[in-house]
């Protein structure tokens, strides 16, 4: 019997717990986006050395499953000395996995960049930093920010399988009220919804940046 | 070199013997070519000559392969140690050429940026000017290139004419001691040169130092105090426009300027020039 009631009833406390995956979800994607930013000027760079830690790097994290590498985290980060909660080790892990897939997304934003934008850079005295920074990283979310905000929606319903160690968020609470109640259907149900309208906001703000981007266009 | 005799005859730039070479191509082949201070030098050739190459060369958009370029008495790119050439590190090279400003054929400006923000960024992110004093100085920089209207107008929602302005008071704004441009007009509009060869002639008139690869022979005979006519890597010619234009009898550099004239010549009746012809 499908109760309304009892989808109503755990909807506060499934909100609540929402709070946290959208706050693990997005900060992962943005220090993700840091790393990936890094690694793919590192891939794009002359040097071998920095190319061969880039090229490790996204094929790791993207050729091994997120839920290994969770529970690789939660596991081994212990017995080398690191002790941290699980929370912020489940964050960064998944701001490592989503680090990769940004790197490959903006590789062709950068490659995108007219070369002379750059080296009107350089003619006015930008540091290397300051061009990765002003210049190229901009250029590149304009030319990727479909796939960045898709990469978006894909981690905050990748951030489900955080619940696997020990990290409250919806998935993990949906889980807990689910086995209370002898509810799962309704639970999990509205633990769907929310998972379902967070990304519509995300996929909404995506098109309002892209629009203030298309100002920057011909008018 | 002490700082007196930096006040005197010594030339801003002073290209010795530079050779470049892309692979096994010799695209510059040992140029001896020196600027002096508020001399305008026209450099004109066919195109694979390698004017532009050697316009790089002196802003180190290029590694130049031999040879040596002084800006203002400093070695550009490279420290000489006991005869060998070592490349020096990026910031050192943007130190040497701090006082070099550059202006693309493409424009180059960047479009995620307004027309203001263009000019106003490097003085805030190279210069370290406070946000409000860039932005003031920029807004009297696109003055000068009579844009101030349409500072708040993105690249795309500008003319090249407007853009390679912009691009003129972006350099500017830096406050260089030399202007170099690589084919300023080359890519616009014919209607629209003029206006980008007027905002030339003015910085011409104030003084400004200034190196420009073109292949506008009117605005060569009437500003430049030195044409230099590049041909396969060499410097075949070099002298006032007179002496280039009308006196050198060099069989390249007549051909060349003879493919010009033709190109540009759309009336002819029996040996009367039209009054329109362009001025050669």
């Amino acid at each position: 019997m499908f109760s309304i009631d009892v989808a109503l009833k755990s909807l506060p406390l499934l909100l609540g717990a929402s709070v946290w995956t959208i706050v693990y979800s997005l900060s992962s994607v943005a220090i993700g986006f840091c790393i990936g930013t890094l690694m793919c000027a590192a891939g794009l760079s002359q040097s071998p050395v920095l190319r061969g830690i880039a090229a490790f790097y996204v094929s790791f994290f993207r050729g091994v499953p997120l839920l290994v590498q969770l529970l690789l985290s939660y596991y081994c980060l212990p017995l080398i000395g690191i002790n941290v909660p699980s929370s912020v080790a489940a964050v960064g892990t998944l701001a490592l996995c989503t680090g990769a897939y940004i790197a490959e997304i903006l590789r062709g934003g950068f490659l995108g960049i007219p070369a002379g934008l750059i080296e009107a850079a350089r003619m006015v005295g930008l540091s290397r930093a300051q061009i990765l920074t002003r210049i190229e990283v901009p250029m590149a979310v304009r030319f990727t920010l479909p796939s960045l905000v898709n990469e978006t929606t894909m981690m905050v319903k990748a951030s489900s399988l955080i619940s696997v160690v020990g990290v409250l968020e919806l998935t993990r609470l949906a889980q807990n009220i689910a086995t209370s109640t002898f509810q799962p259907l309704e639970i999990y149900l509205t633990a769907g919804v929310i998972y379902f309208v967070i990304n519509a906001a995300i996929t909404f703000v995506g098109s309002l940046v892209e629009r203030g981007f298309r100002a920057e266009k011909a008018a | 070199m002490s700082e007196q005799t930096a006040a005197g005859g010594r030339p801003i730039i002073d290209v010795k013997g530079v050779w470049k070479r892309f692979g096994t191509v010799d695209v510059l082949k040992g140029i001896d070519l020196s600027i002096q201070k508020s001399e305008v030098t026209c450099i004109i050739g066919p195109s694979g000559s390698g004017k532009s190459t050697l316009l790089r060369c002196i802003a180190f958009l290029e590694e130049y392969s031999e040879g040596e370029i002084y800006i203002e008495g400093e070695l550009l790119g490279f420290s000489l140690e006991n005869g060998k050439r070592r490349r020096v590190s990026d910031a050192e090279v943007a130190r040497v050429r701090r006082n070099v400003g550059f202006v693309f054929q493409q424009f180059n400006l960047w479009p995620h940026m307004t027309a203001l923000e263009n000019v106003a960024a490097p003085l805030r992110l190279a210069r370290g000017i406070p946000r409000e004093d860039a932005a003031k100085r920029a807004r009297a920089m696109l003055d000068k290139v009579g844009l101030s209207a349409r500072a708040d107008a993105y690249p795309s929602q500008l003319s090249g004419g407007q853009q390679q302005r912009v691009g003129i008071a972006r350099a500017l704004a830096m406050e260089p001691h030399i202007m170099l441009f690589d084919e300023p007009t080359s890519a616009l509009d014919p209607e629209l040169v003029g206006e980008v060869l007027q905002v030339m002639r003015d910085l011409a008139r104030e003084g400004m130092t200034m190196a420009v690869v073109t292949h506008e022979m009117g605005f060569a005979a009437q500003v430049a105090d030195k044409v230099v006519f590049i041909d396969r890597g060499v410097i075949a010619v070099s002298g006032s426009p007179e002496q280039v234009f009308r006196d050198n009898d060099n069989p390249r550099l007549r051909q060349f300027l003879q493919n010009y004239f033709e190109r540009n010549v759309f009336w002819q009746s029996g040996d009367e020039t039209p009054a329109d012809a362009p001025a050669l």
